[in-house]
């Protein structure tokens, strides 16, 4: 989708700040969170597809206006709702007896078996390369151009490369295409291939001498010059 | 931040994030989807195990080791996979005196975990995203990094399952070090691409 979250070569954002000896979570919920979603992931209850596309489907100001595990958080909200895991209304009515004061009770025997099926398997049961898809219809040195694609739901296209020529770089292999298992549509591997850009042909002639761009582009992003 | 106050302590009133992250847990906790040792085990993970000292001693290993460099720039992951740090899909991406390798996503925040451990947050919020494919000597510069005009700048965005580390230029006056000291001159800011690697302390 043409969402706020495809920033590439946006303006008006300042400077990058980093912070001095940051913490891997500046406050404890947020580690919580990251929990929670890696846990839920772990589990099939979403894949990360559908996670990155809730996160775009965050309000634009909601987005821009809050830190990054407010979006992690946004996106297991939306996706346990979806899934019909935990609804919206729970969620609330949970939160408002929370905030009231009644401490929901999380005791209990740890469950060997649940801490297996999560914390076994590494992590991340999506399956991100095969060995068999779409035949690959380009070579390294081919020129190539990216579509000039729009679609409505999960893209891995950012704006700023569709229309534009690059060169293939490498081919990475067969990948499970995002653009549909992010909707239930299936894995449906193709090729994914490294593509370098010309920084002037992404930004015109005020680009920066000797500067290229290297994107992962799906077989189905591109056509042949 | 909570201060307290002699003779008194006033808990903060928790953000509204983190009385909505305590009602998904306990939800999650009640339909058995989730324990509050599996919640504590993930964070203790990203805070203690996995992070960029474990890239540092990929980057040490490959200034010591001709072989094994060549080993990581041709197949990352398996080179990467010998300290038994697995997890993603690693390009390693060579700085030369004429070619210098940043990494982004510019989509979201796809970064090197199994070796980097988690992101800091300038890497995942929209100024560094915008910024690095467009103009990326600047950003450099905001870093205090300052490449040649001749020094071929190569931005790469994570857009798919791949993803990128930086192997540093090895500093001048390294000849002769263990691999436990090259490992100590390699900052995670080196393997993104937004810094070289650290000059060994001066001696005698």
């Amino acid at each position: 989708m043409n969402g706020v979250h495809d920033l590439g070569g946006m303006h008006g954002f300042g400077p990058v700040c980093p912070e001095e000896d940051e913490p891997t979570f500046h406050e404890a919920w947020e580690g919580r969170v990251f929990a929670i979603i890696r846990a839920a992931r772990a589990q099939g209850l979403f894949n990360v597809d559908e996670f990155r596309h809730a996160i775009e489907r965050m309000e634009p100001a909601h987005y821009l206006a809050t830190g990054y595990y407010e979006h992690w958080l946004a996106s297991a909200e939306t996706n346990l709702a979806e899934k019909g895991i935990v609804s919206r209304d729970e969620l609330e009515r949970q939160t408002a007896l929370i905030r009231g004061g009644v401490d929901a009770p999380a005791t209990g025997q740890a469950d060997p078996e649940l801490r297996g099926r999560i914390l076994g398997g590494g992590g991340n049961p999506d399956v991100l390369w095969h060995a068999q898809g779409a035949p690959a219809r380009f070579a390294v040195g081919d020129a190539v151009v990216a579509r000039n694609l729009h679609p409505a739901g999960h893209t891995r296209l950012p704006r700023y490369v569709r229309g534009k020529r690059g060169i293939i770089h490498k081919l990475h292999g067969i990948a499970t295409f995002l653009d549909t298992n992010a909707h239930g549509l299936g894995q449906q591997p193709r090729a994914v291939y490294s593509v370098r850009f010309a920084g002037r042909d992404l930004w015109g002639d005020s680009a920066a001498h000797g500067h290229c761009v290297f994107l992962d582009l799906w077989d189905s992003y591109l056509d042949p010059t | 931040m909570s201060h307290e106050h002699a003779g008194h302590h006033h808990p903060e009133p928790q953000p509204y994030a983190a009385l909505r992250t305590k009602a998904l847990e306990s939800l999650l906790i009640e339909k058995g989807l989730l324990s509050p040792d599996i919640v504590d085990t993930i964070v203790s993970m990203y805070e203690q195990d996995i992070g960029p000292l474990r890239g540092a001693k990929v980057v040490a290993r490959a200034w010591a080791d001709p072989a094994y460099k060549q080993r990581l720039l041709q197949d990352g992951t398996a080179a990467i996979a010998e300290f038994g740090f697995t997890g993603n899909r690693v390009d390693v991406l060579e700085n030369t005196p004429t070619v210098h390798n940043l990494v982004v996503c510019t989509l979201c925040s796809c970064y090197p975990w199994s070796v980097l451990g988690l992101p800091p947050n300038w890497y995942k919020m929209p100024a560094y995203r915008s910024r690095a494919v467009i103009e990326p000597r600047a950003v450099l510069r905001e870093f205090g990094l300052v490449l040649d005009e001749h020094v071929e700048v190569r931005v790469w965005d994570s857009s798919a399952e791949v993803r990128y580390m930086v192997l540093p230029e090895r500093p001048v006056g390294t000849e002769g070090m263990t691999e436990e000291e090259l490992a100590s001159l390699v900052t995670r800011d080196a393997m993104i691409g937004v810094a070289k690697a650290k000059a060994p302390a001066a001696t005698g």
